[in-house]
């Protein structure tokens, strides 16, 4: 218990310790200047986004095959007109219980880097369209490592959403040769 | 732009083919070819990529091709002597061109000066600067050149022969493709098939011959060694050899060799007379990008079709006869397109084998061992996926010979051998694999040396009792390497044991022969395609799984009374005096819902050379299928325990079954958990208490290296 309050006390004072930590995320989003869509889609309440440009496709959700001895939140994988394709969950991924997949569930196929990959989630929303001006940096309060894996906040009418960086989402799963280039999906496109 | 590109890379796959044959002229060349073609294939290699390298402005790369070019071409009109320091620089130099297409490919800046060094050494050899290794003195260039003609050993002699099979010698189980061959290894052969008598397909009589050839064949061999090819079959054909005496110097344009087209038709090929004319462009080249699309969609293909034909197994052919012959068809078809459409990608393991001479030669220099390469069977066919993937094995058995097997120059003499080692790589096809065997005639294994590292290793128990064949594979075991001091060449912390990971990760084997005092030789086999293999397909709990059938000995249901249980935790089978590890798939995969009890399931013996024969144990056997392997690795992590995975007919994933990590994960588990408390094994336990079944098994475990016991690492 102490070692692990330790552990969270150095990860902030890390985070804390890059001062310009913060003053990226600005400069990043004052540079994205011009407007942006993302896809978005629901785990429950939350609302969740991804850059519509790595979206490949939308499917109902059917039965994949289960892979032995891998994390609960990989859920199996899927064939995809003949590519092999790993199902992700998201709820199981943010530690938010269980999602009871059905055909009304919804998997988003994205592509990060070269890799192809799904999210389980349980309804996609819309398509939001956004000023790059528009996106605000993730307050950096909560201890729970999550927030990493967030690059920015939109607010779209009364909802908040959170925009996913799905390369260090799925960092384990997905050790690619070319994680350097999902590094910034962002600065791709600017 | 895009199409100034596009002959970018043609260029680029140009020179990436012209830098093969430099390659292998350069290896014939050390290997004392005298042949004037050698240098002049050469010089029209080098000479291409300059060309190239001009048009495309690589500046660096076309000053430096054209000093290259220059001291060659000095070379093949004899004013310089071609040594043995000049073959070494023409490789230095041949390394430094691939380089510089490399980095012009990959649009790199290289310094300046990159290497300088070399092409100072040629520009001065060229000028005549610095005295070249060993120069004809007092010669011109005339003299030179006749003293290269008749340095040559033989007159090239063309030889023009008619050859028409007649119906008997296909009767006396004769075949003329064999004898084409033969032919070809002689020299330079041209031939041109005489189609004039084929009938149409419908008219051909089976019994009947109906091809004739006109060959041309280029070489230095006497009368009688062309006549002996012919040697069996002279009664049964018509036969005609011509010499003619053929002084013409080479021509310098590149003449396509036709390969042996029994199948052209083209009018054109039976009245041309001339090799040259005659010679046609036969192959194209096809970017490897789109044959690899043809071969995933013919992949899909397959799925597609065993999909159908699943779907449609039970339709009552009675009534829907034109369906089910239409999906018999389909089936014959298809299998037919995609054995077409792998063989495109079959290329010989020539690729492969031309690397060899040079590593031989400079780690016989580096060793100071005098070895002499054979290869054999170069031609032989492999899928290009292959290909890609023994290069390297090879290239470290090939390194393990020369330093391990092979006795130092004294050592050889003393013991009474010739001082030349040799070392001989052949490739050939058996039973639908291609069987690549490297043996050399050195000092063999020397067991006992083996024997007590591997006891030091714990790799075997102190009382085991091995035969020479179970020792001699031990240098396969992970952990293992018996050179006394880690040297340049080996050891350089990859041993064996990864050798045989990498080629079992390919669905290959590979073991070693030894015989102490006269040699080593590596045995190693490989499908013949990575594409596609034949899988069974087998259940547990309600996943479905595929496992290769290589691997598979055979399936059982076990008796009862069959299966033991060693104190340690491990199952055993009894089958035919043998005690049979089992691994339970369930247990390894925690897959729920699946038979736990092994005598209700089914036992799938297996092989490996890792572990011999073990039993995986799943529900039920689904049948067997030919599967399109597909890369779980493309989208995601390696999954221990699964090598791929494929698409059944039904559009599910399924996992293709590594059973070596399936082993190694099933001990692992054993050592963790030494006595697992299930109670589906209650009744097993209780045969343990029985002494004469535990007592035997735990000693039959001790003997036998088949048999893991803890010590295992």
């Amino acid at each position: 218990m102490v070692a692990l309050e330790t552990d969270t006390a150095s990860n902030t004072s890390t985070s804390v310790g890059i001062p310009n930590a913060d003053g990226m995320v600005e400069e990043e989003t004052t540079r994205l200047t011009g407007t942006q869509q993302f896809v978005t889609f629901a785990i429950g309440a939350e609302e969740y986004a991804v850059d519509i440009m790595q979206v490949r496709e939308i499917q109902a959700w059917t039965e994949v095959t289960i892979l032995p001895n891998q994390p609960h939140y990989m859920r199996g994988v899927l064939n995809l007109r003949g590519i092999i394709v790993p199902i992700f969950d998201l709820r199981r991924r943010f530690d938010q219980g269980d999602t009871e997949a059905t055909s009304i569930h919804v998997v988003v196929i994205i592509a990060v880097g070269d890799r192809i990959i799904g999210i389980l989630v349980d309804r996609v929303s819309d398509i939001l369209t956004i000023d790059g001006s528009e996106i605000r940096a993730v307050p950096d309060l909560d201890d729970s490592g999550e927030s990493e894996h967030i690059i920015g906040l939109v607010t779209a009418g009364e909802r908040m959403v959170a925009l996913l960086d799905t390369g260090s989402l799925f960092r384990h799963e997905i050790i690619s040769s070319s994680l350097d280039a999902v590094e910034e999906p962002f600065a791709q496109q600017g | 732009m895009d199409e100034y590109e596009q002959f970018k890379t043609t260029y680029f796959a140009e020179c990436a083919e012209l830098l093969g044959d430099v390659e292998v002229q350069l290896s014939s060349l050390s290997d004392g070819s005298q042949d004037p073609e050698v240098l002049h294939a050469i010089f029209r290699a080098v000479h291409s990529i300059k060309a190239g390298a001009g048009a495309f402005k690589f500046t660096q790369l076309a000053a430096f091709s054209h000093e290259f070019e220059a001291l060659l071409d000095r070379m093949r009109d004899g004013r310089i002597a071609v040594t043995e320091q000049g073959v070494n620089l023409l490789f230095k130099a041949s390394d430094i061109l691939s380089a510089m297409i490399e980095a012009a490919e990959s649009k790199t800046q290289q310094s300046e000066d990159f290497g300088k060094e070399i092409l100072d050494e040629i520009s001065l050899i060229v000028t005549g600067k610095l005295a070249p290794f060993q120069t004809i003195k007092n010669s011109d260039d005339n003299q030179d050149s006749q003293v290269n003609q008749e340095s040559a050993p033989d007159e090239k002699l063309t030889y023009q022969i008619t050859f028409a099979p007649k119906a008997q010698l296909f009767k006396h189980a004769n075949e003329p493709l064999l004898i084409i061959r033969e032919l070809k290894s002689l020299g330079d052969l041209t031939s041109i098939p005489i189609l004039k008598n084929l009938p149409s397909l419908a008219k051909m009589d089976g019994e009947e011959a109906y091809l004739a050839w006109n060959f041309e064949l280029i070489s230095n061999v006497r009368l009688d060694e062309v006549e002996e090819v012919f040697e069996f079959v002279t009664e049964d054909c018509d036969l005609e050899i011509k010499t003619v005496s053929d002084n013409s110097e080479p021509e310098d344009e590149i003449i396509e060799k036709t390969s042996v087209a029994t199948q052209s038709s083209d009018p054109a090929n039976q009245t041309a007379k001339s090799p040259v004319t005659a010679a046609k462009v036969t192959s194209i080249r096809v970017d490897l990008e789109r044959l690899d699309r043809l071969v995933n969609m013919v992949g899909e293909l397959v799925i597609t079709q065993s999909m159908l034909s699943q779907q449609t197994n039970d339709l009552p052919s009675e009534q829907f006869p034109h369906m089910v012959r239409g999906l018999e068809e389909l089936a014959l078809h298809t299998r037919e397109l995609q054995e077409s459409v792998m063989s495109i990608r079959m290329q010989p393991v020539k690729s492969v084998f031309s690397r060899m001479p040079r590593l031989v030669r400079e780690l016989s220099a580096k060793l100071n061992k005098k070895v002499n390469l054979t290869t054999i069977g170069e031609n032989t066919e492999v899928d290009k996926t292959v290909i890609e993937e023994i290069s390297d094995p090879i290239t470290h058995m090939i390194r393990n010979s020369l330093d391990h097997g092979l006795e130092g120059t004294e050592e050889r003499i003393e013991l009474g051998k010739p001082d030349t080692g040799n070392v001989t790589l052949s490739a050939e096809h058996r039973a639908g694999r291609i069987v690549i065997t490297i043996s050399d005639d050195g000092r063999g294994i020397n067991r006992q040396a083996v024997m007590k590292r591997a006891r030091e290793r714990g790799l075997i128990a102190e009382t085991a009792t091995p035969s020479d064949d179970e020792i001699d594979n031990m240098i396969f075991a992970p952990g293992f390497s018996t050179a006394e001091k880690v040297t340049d060449v080996s050891g350089r912390g990859v041993g064996m044991d990864v050798v045989r990971r990498n080629i079992q990760a390919l669905g290959g084997r590979v073991s070693i022969q030894s015989t102490p005092g006269k040699g080593s030789r590596f045995t190693m086999t490989l499908p013949l395609t990575l594409a596609v293999m034949d899988g069974m397909i087998v259940q547990a709990g309600g996943d479905k799984y595929v496992i290769p059938i290589p691997n598979i000995v055979e399936s059982l249901r076990p008796a009862k009374s069959s299966l033991k249980r060693l104190p340690t935790g491990q199952s055993l089978v009894h089958i035919r005096g043998h005690y049979v590890p089992l691994c339970s798939l369930h247990r390894v995969f925690n897959i729920n819902g699946a038979i736990t009890d092994p005598a209700e399931a089914l036992v799938v013996l297996v092989e490996s050379e890792e572990f011999g024969t073990t039993g995986i144990v799943v529900d039920e056997l689904i049948g067997q299928q030919q599967v399109v392997i597909k890369s779980l690795e493309s989208n995601y992590k390696p999954v221990p325990g699964i090598s791929a995975a494929t698409i059944l007919g039904n559009g599910k994933v399924a996992p293709i079954l590594d059973i070596e990590a399936i082993y190694r994960i099933s001990q692992q588990e054993l050592r963790n958990s030494p006595v697992p408390d299930d109670s589906d094994h209650s009744d097993v336990s209780e045969n343990v208490q029985d002494s004469l079944a535990s007592k035997e098994a735990a000693t039959l475990a001790a003997q036998n290296a088949e048999i893991p016991t803890p010590s295992i690492g």
